[in-house]
């Protein structure tokens, strides 16, 4: 279709002015015909081309979400997003005991080896026992509970009832051993230590004032880390739990945390784990894409949206100045040889030559692992990437500027130069290089492409733009970790696109820019 | 002719001096050398000298005493004696690495080469002879799109596709699991079966350029005076295309593809280390990343050879397929 329109267009030169108004003048008037300038000319030329017009307009769409993108977004570059994550912990185990307990008062009598003749003296059903020489004597005060006594004195005791503080002070053995006598006999008030306590039907221990001291259970509640520690209350609870087979609770201790608490019951050990389940406040990563984050969180928890737009920026940026700096040194190498020829030609093209001869690629990779041993900051960093980049770039540009030179040089406008006397620098810079920007403007829209590609591999590998700058390349970079590839497909897919967009748009400008420089080539 | 080349061949030894001597002071000035690690890592060790000791016993076991352009010579002569020294990354003879990784590369390069140019040469010639058609459009933008798919993406969507989600790959490396346990045929099979992705990435990042070169001749080709002719004759649409312009277009092809030929030893340094290829690249990768001189040097004026070599090669085909071009 659009070819068909194209040809039958007499010339692009000169277009027909079909305006009503000026039908009047003649055939042979001059302003019957609209000139136009050979900048129009090109322009009319490439708009006409829609697949270059098509990547115009991608390419304002990538400056427009990248530069102004940022600005709008309403997160920064490196804002990192927390979230609430229940998290379960391993917090307590809970026995009910079945076995007998001690608690001593007299080291040297009461040893863990009289512990085990205790007990089987109590199996046995003997009330006393010898052992190493030594009598002891068991009291009986119930099934689970006895006093052992060595001549006549209270040594320790042995049952399955426990005494525990319900403060974080020890008990003294008197304590524990009266709040054992007055739970086991059922009675309601003991004393010890010259005071006087109360002890109620669950077994739990006030003083005088009214304040808990301790509490007598078959349970054992046991910390799983040593700094924890259970109030009454929540000990409560657990029990409570335990014996109504509840398998969860919540509890909000004294300092206002609140928790859920799991139990589950573990038949190897006849024991109850329970598991503290809180509200921790973790990096919000790889979290999906939502209303909040378009496109999700990335590996820190940061906007993916937002990096990507700053990735956007810092990608053309390093583009577009690397180009910049190829162009440059290129352009005056280039034109300095092309226009002096011999031994400075001859010097500058060996030099080309040698650029051209360097591996890229690798050269950048060596440069690359040197910044990070090196430790540089990440500004620094880019900068020298920039720099490298462009210096590595210049020979092709030299190359083409050169040879354009050559042939231009040759022609009656360049001889017309010189017969009026225009100093050698204007010539070249005013009359010699405007007539190799066509070439040199489309070299550059295709070299911006593979530059960003170049910048991205580098990112890549993780030897280019570090964090906390965004681009591209390595918001990918996170591919390299096979879970991300598998799992994240709004991690790293949406950044290759726009990678691949913005370059491929990048080609097809340059493209339609040549064949609108170019009308020799065709239509 | 033969002036011609022995004058390139004297040029390119002096590029490839300065050429060796840059990459040369850029390994030297690696602010973390492969050596100051080596002698972290030995102090640490129980009952070890200290960092200096090591460091001291290090740089002259590494020939890394004295200044830059000493080393760079002592580097040259023994280089010019046909020793490259032993890879420190690898701890192997240069030339053993070398050996051991090249034809792999070589192998998959082939292939991919094989591929390009006769997946990209009929589309190229198709292209043209159909300019501005829908076909026309869709394989020059096809082109394009190869030559803007950066390498690590279409390989990482490849592995996402072909091994994540169908299963049909590994994810990396160039041997299966059970490869001891396989017939010879079988381990050859299994080689093969891990090369495709990689090669499949290969081909699709590079057929793109030589689309377009294809189209951009054959285009200018059926322009010129002689096709016209061809048709003036009355001859088919076919034979003028296939027989009078597809001959012509042959000429700048082939001098390309002939640049391009000793390319095929130099490796895909990104593709094999994004799959785990143990290649040139793969093997080169991981040397400079450690700073490994011996072989980031080798590797580095090896490649730059090759360079030289098919600028030299595309040159001298120009002359030896079109009669019309005299070189002096």
């Amino acid at each position: 279709m659009e070819d068909l329109k194209e040809k039958m267009e007499p010339s692009a030169e000169v277009t027909e002015n079909t305006n009503a108004a000026e039908e009047s003048y003649s055939l042979s008037d001059d302003r019957r015909v609209k000139v136009l300038s050979p900048g129009q000319l090109v322009a009319k030329r490439f708009f006409r081309n829609r697949l270059a017009v098509t990547g115009m307009v991608i390419l304002l769409a990538m400056f427009i979400f990248s530069f102004i993108g940022g600005l709008v977004s309403p997160y920064g570059q490196d804002e990192k997003f927390y979230r609430t994550d229940v998290q379960a912990k391993d917090f307590a185990g809970i026995v009910y005991n079945e076995e007998f307990r001690y608690t001593v008062n007299d080291p040297d009598l009461f040893k863990s080896s009289v512990h085990a003749q205790t007990l089987k003296a109590i199996i046995l059903g003997n009330d006393k026992f010898e052992y190493n020489g030594i009598n002891y004597e068991l009291e009986k005060l119930s099934d689970d509970a006895f006093i052992v006594k060595s001549g006549g004195k209270v040594i320790g005791t042995a049952s399955k009832e426990l005494v525990n503080s319900s403060t974080q002070d020890k008990l003294s053995f008197d304590f524990s051993l009266e709040a054992l006598k007055a739970k086991t006999e059922g009675e309601n008030k003991f004393n010890a230590d010259g005071k006087e306590y109360t002890i109620d039907g669950d077994g739990v221990i006030t003083d005088k004032a009214g304040t808990e001291i301790a509490y007598v259970s078959r349970y054992i509640v046991r910390a799983v880390m040593a700094d924890i520690f259970f109030s009454r209350e929540l000990k409560n609870q657990l029990i409570d739990a335990v014996e109504s087979g509840q398998d969860s609770f919540e509890y909000t201790d004294e300092k206002g945390v609140t928790a859920e608490y799991k139990l589950s019951y573990d038949a190897d050990n006849k024991a109850w784990d329970v598991k503290q389940e809180i509200d921790t406040k973790v990096f919000d990563t790889y979290s999906a894409p939502s209303k909040k984050h378009w496109l999700g969180t990335d590996r820190n928890g940061m906007d993916m949206l937002t990096r990507l737009m700053y990735g956007g920026r810092i990608s053309l940026i390093i583009g577009f100045i690397a180009v910049f700096i190829e162009t440059i040194i290129g352009v005056i190498l280039g034109g300095i040889a092309g226009y002096f020829g011999g031994w400075i030609d001859g010097l500058i093209m060996r030099i080309v030559d040698i650029f051209y001869c360097i591996p890229g690629m690798p050269f950048i990779i060596i440069v690359g692992a040197a910044m990070d041993a090196a430790n540089l900051p990440s500004l620094t960093r880019m900068i020298y990437l920039m720099l490298i980049l462009g210096v590595l770039g210049w020979a092709g540009v030299a190359r083409l500027v050169r040879g354009q030179i050559l042939s231009l040089r040759e022609q009656e406008f360049m001889t017309a130069t010189e017969a009026c006397g225009i100093a050698p620098s204007r010539r070249i810079f005013r009359h010699l290089i405007p007539n190799v920007m066509p070439q040199l403007i489309v070299y550059m829209t295709m070299g911006l492409g593979s530059m960003i590609i170049t910048e991205a591999t580098l990112s890549f590998l993780g030897l280019g733009v570090r964090f906390p700058f965004a681009s591209w390349g390595n918001i990918i970079n996170d591919v390299n970790d096979t879970y991300v590839l598998t799992n994240y497909w709004f991690i790293w897919i949406p950044a290759g696109v726009l990678l691949l967009t913005t370059v491929l748009a990048f080609n097809i400008v340059g493209d339609g820019l040549r064949d609108a420089f170019d009308p020799k080539m065709k239509r | 002719m033969r002036k011609y080349i022995i004058k390139r061949l004297l040029q390119s030894i002096v590029i490839l001096f300065f050429v060796a001597f840059i990459i040369y002071a850029l390994m030297r000035c690696l602010p973390t050398s492969y050596v100051e690690a080596m002698a972290r890592q030995k102090s640490m060790q129980p009952g070890s000298k200290s960092y200096e000791e090591w460091m001291e016993q290090l740089t002259v076991m590494y020939n890394m005493d004295g200044s830059i352009v000493s080393g760079f010579f002592r580097w040259l002569g023994s280089m010019l004696r046909g020793d490259f020294g032993d890879s420190w990354r690898w701890t192997v003879p240069v030339l053993k690495k070398f050996n051991d990784t090249v034809w792999l590369s070589f192998v998959m390069g082939l292939i991919s080469f094989i591929f390009e140019v006769l997946i990209a040469i009929p589309l190229g010639i198709i292209a043209a002879t159909k300019q501005y058609s829908k076909t026309d459009y869709t394989i020059s933008v096809i082109a394009l799109a190869g030559i803007s798919l950066p390498t690590f993406f279409f390989a990482s969507l490849l592995k996402l596709v072909f091994s994540v989600k169908l299963g049909w790959f590994d994810l990396y490396g160039l041997v299966g699991r059970n490869y001891d346990q396989l017939s010879t045929f079988g381990q050859l099979l299994d080689k093969g079966h891990h090369l495709v992705l990689p090669i499949i990435t290969l081909v699709v990042i590079s057929m793109g350029g030589l689309m377009r070169y294809t189209r951009t001749n054959m285009l200018e080709v059926l322009n010129a005076d002689y096709i016209r002719t061809a048709r003036a004759k009355g001859l088919s649409e076919k034979k003028v295309i296939y027989h009078h312009a597809f001959r012509n277009t042959l000429i700048p092809i082939v001098t390309l593809l002939g640049g391009t030929l000793p390319s095929l030893f130099s490796g895909a340094l990104i593709t094999e280390t994004l799959f785990g290829i143990p290649g040139i690249g793969f093997a080169s990768y991981y040397s400079m990343i450690a700073g490994d001189i011996p072989f980031s040097m080798f590797f580095m004026v090896f490649t730059a050879i090759l360079t030289l070599l098919g600028n030299l090669i595309a040159d001298v085909l120009y002359a030896v397929v079109d009669p019309r071009v005299r070189i002096a």
